[in-house]
């Protein structure tokens, strides 16, 4: 059985995303999935979710949402201003959305994305094991306004509303990089001058890169030039041509002729992600072997979001309609709890 | 012999993010590192090793993913080395085991820069489209877009470097050259190559359960057809094949 999720009204950039491709390299297929991998674990851990959702991804600005079958969602990523038929509702939490009630999603109030996560899940055909839009491959295209989605059917409306205490990423800070192929490639004291440098989010950047600006001169490597192409990462800072550092994100191309400096490790990507236009980051460079002890399975990231998840204390005065609500959810649903 | 092999055949093992290790054989373009890097990828495959997740090849470089949860680093760096002892420097690459056949307009339309390209190969146009269609040419990486492949290595006189001045928009299809190597774009798209011909073929069809239709080391054979005969290749007639045509080498 399934159930829709109608878009009444679609921002400019609405995607279905989860955790992507990861296993299209040789094919010239970047992983694409979440910029914000960090939201789609909190989702999964406020739905009790055991592995990464699929979710809707707004940049920068959302849209108004219904629903065919009660179904609990999650808002988590970058906090966006909601409300439910017009009473304002609560970030980084669930809450349980009725058929003919609407959902708006405004304006980003820091960071880029936020992510509508509906618990039964969006239930569109996948391609290559993933329902991930990537714009730059042609896979899928941005949600448009009167579109019906199909989504799983919540299998437990009733279960009581829950928020997490979100990991701090929607405005910059420091930022983690490993060694890569190419860092060898740039002078010492220009790494350490880039290491020194305080960067913000330059206008030119989308889900396959954020241009980072600075005060300083341009970043040069000596042997940049007639450099074979060579494979990238997401994460990687790539000095373009003119030496403006691009950090690339899940749908950067697969190879590239340019330098790269270094890779963000993938728990701080999320951050470079979000970075807001006037929000700030510098990076620190860390070992190979600190970078590979540092890295976590979706699952471990799951569960690490889960130790943040909280039951959703409401004031009863704060309930519009206190005889609609689940009172005795949380005994129906301890099923669902023991999952935590 | 493996000493004296190892102190020939030069390579780097390098991290690439916290789930690569990256082999890379020349930082430059160089036909013994392009072997070297086809012939590793063809050793690693052939392991089925399932600790190894992916293996890429590009140009000069292999890379292998791997589950940083299951396997350390070092076990794949190790893996690597062993097969690395067991090959010795060579251009020579894999035999292959499929081989297409791609039909493709030169020059005119579809190929704005033929005439330039074939001057700086030193030859007349109709000598280029010979040189280029019987040409022994491997699918040497696939990147940089999705299917989009890397063809080469088309002989030395074919060493001509990009152009200062990008293009700013060739068709999907285009056949384009620089440095003895053929890209076949599968979008419309920038490019500092020269143009020299265009194909219905498109390497890469999302619409098909199966996208991606060219492997690494699949070799290539061009077949030059009239700029009259190209319009009825045209790829949404012909499912993106454009006439193509795919033999299974014994």
């Amino acid at each position: 059985m399934s159930a829709t999720l109608h878009i009444i009204r679609a921002g400019p950039q609405l995607t279905v995303q989860d955790q992507g491709r990861p296993a299209m390299i040789a094919r010239g297929l970047s992983t694409g999935g979440a910029a914000d991998m960090t939201a789609l674990a909190e989702a999964a851990a406020l739905l009790g979710l055991p592995s990464l959702p699929s979710a809707i991804e707004m940049a920068g600005l959302g849209g108004s949402f219904a629903v065919s079958n009660p179904t609990r969602i999650a808002l988590t990523g970058a906090p966006m201003r909601a409300k439910l038929d017009g009473a304002e509702i609560g970030w980084n939490q669930t809450h349980l959305v009725r058929p003919g009630q609407e959902l708006a999603v405004g304006g980003a109030l820091s960071g880029v994305y936020g992510y509508l996560t509906p618990a039964g899940g969006i239930a569109t055909e996948p391609f290559l094991e993933s329902r991930a839009t990537h714009l730059v491959a042609g896979l899928g295209r941005p949600l448009a306004s009167g579109e019906a989605l199909p989504i799983g059917v919540d299998r437990l409306p009733a279960a009581p509303p829950v928020r997490i205490g979100p990991a701090a990423r929607f405005s910059g800070g420091v930022v983690r990089i490993m060694p890569g192929p190419q860092t060898g490639l740039f002078e010492e004291a220009e790494l350490a001058r880039f290491l020194a440098a305080r960067f913000v989010r330059g206008a030119a950047s989308n889900r396959q890169g954020v241009r980072l600006e600075h005060d300083g001169a341009a970043f040069q490597s000596g042997e940049a030039a007639g450099l074979v192409s060579d494979f990238i990462a997401a994460g990687d800072v790539q000095m373009t041509g003119d030496g403006v550092p691009y950090v690339l994100l899940s749908e950067c191309q697969t190879m590239g002729g340019y330098p790269r400096i270094g890779t963000v490790i993938g728990a701080d990507l999320p951050r470079i992600a979000q970075l807001p236009l006037g929000g700030r980051v510098q990076f620190t460079l860390v070992t190979v072997a600190e970078a590979d002890r540092l890295y976590r399975t979706p699952a471990q990231l799951v569960a690490e979001a889960k130790t943040r998840v909280a039951p959703l204390v409401r004031d009863p005065g704060e309930i519009a309609d206190l005889l609609g609500y689940q009172l005795i959810g949380g005994v129906v649903s301890g099923r669902d709890e023991e999952e935590y | 012999m493996t000493g004296q092999k190892a102190s020939t055949l030069t390579h780097e093992i390098l991290p690439l993010g916290q789930d690569g290790v990256l082999v890379r054989f020349a930082r430059k373009p160089d036909p013994v590192a392009l072997g070297s890097a086809q012939r590793f990828r063809a050793m690693v495959a052939m392991q089925q090793n399932s600790e190894i997740l992916e293996v890429a090849p590009s140009l000069a470089s292999v890379l292998l993913r791997f589950d940083p949860a299951a396997t350390p680093r070092a076990r794949i760096e190790a893996i690597a080395e062993r097969a690395l002892a067991e090959m010795g420097p060579s251009a020579d690459h894999p035999v292959p085991t499929r081989c297409w056949h791609l039909p493709v307009a030169f020059g005119g339309e579809a190929g704005p820069q033929l005439a330039e390209a074939a001057a700086l190969a030193g030859l007349t146009q109709e000598a280029a489209v010979r040189q280029v269609a019987e040409a022994d040419l491997r699918v040497l990486a696939i990147g940089f877009a999705p299917g989009q492949p890397y063809i080469g290595l088309l002989p030395e006189n074919w060493n001509m470097p990009r152009l200062s001045q990008l293009t700013p928009k060739v068709p999907a299809g285009a056949l384009v050259i620089a440095v003895r190597q053929l890209v076949l774009f599968c979008n419309d798209s920038t490019t500092g190559w020269r143009q020299i011909g265009q194909t219905g073929f498109r390497p890469y069809w999302p619409q098909s359960q199966t996208p991606f239709r060219l492997e690494v080391g699949d070799a290539i054979r061009i077949e030059p057809i009239s700029l009259t005969d190209f319009p009825s290749l045209a790829p949404e007639s012909t499912d993106g094949l454009g006439g193509a045509r795919l033999e299974i080498l014994g």
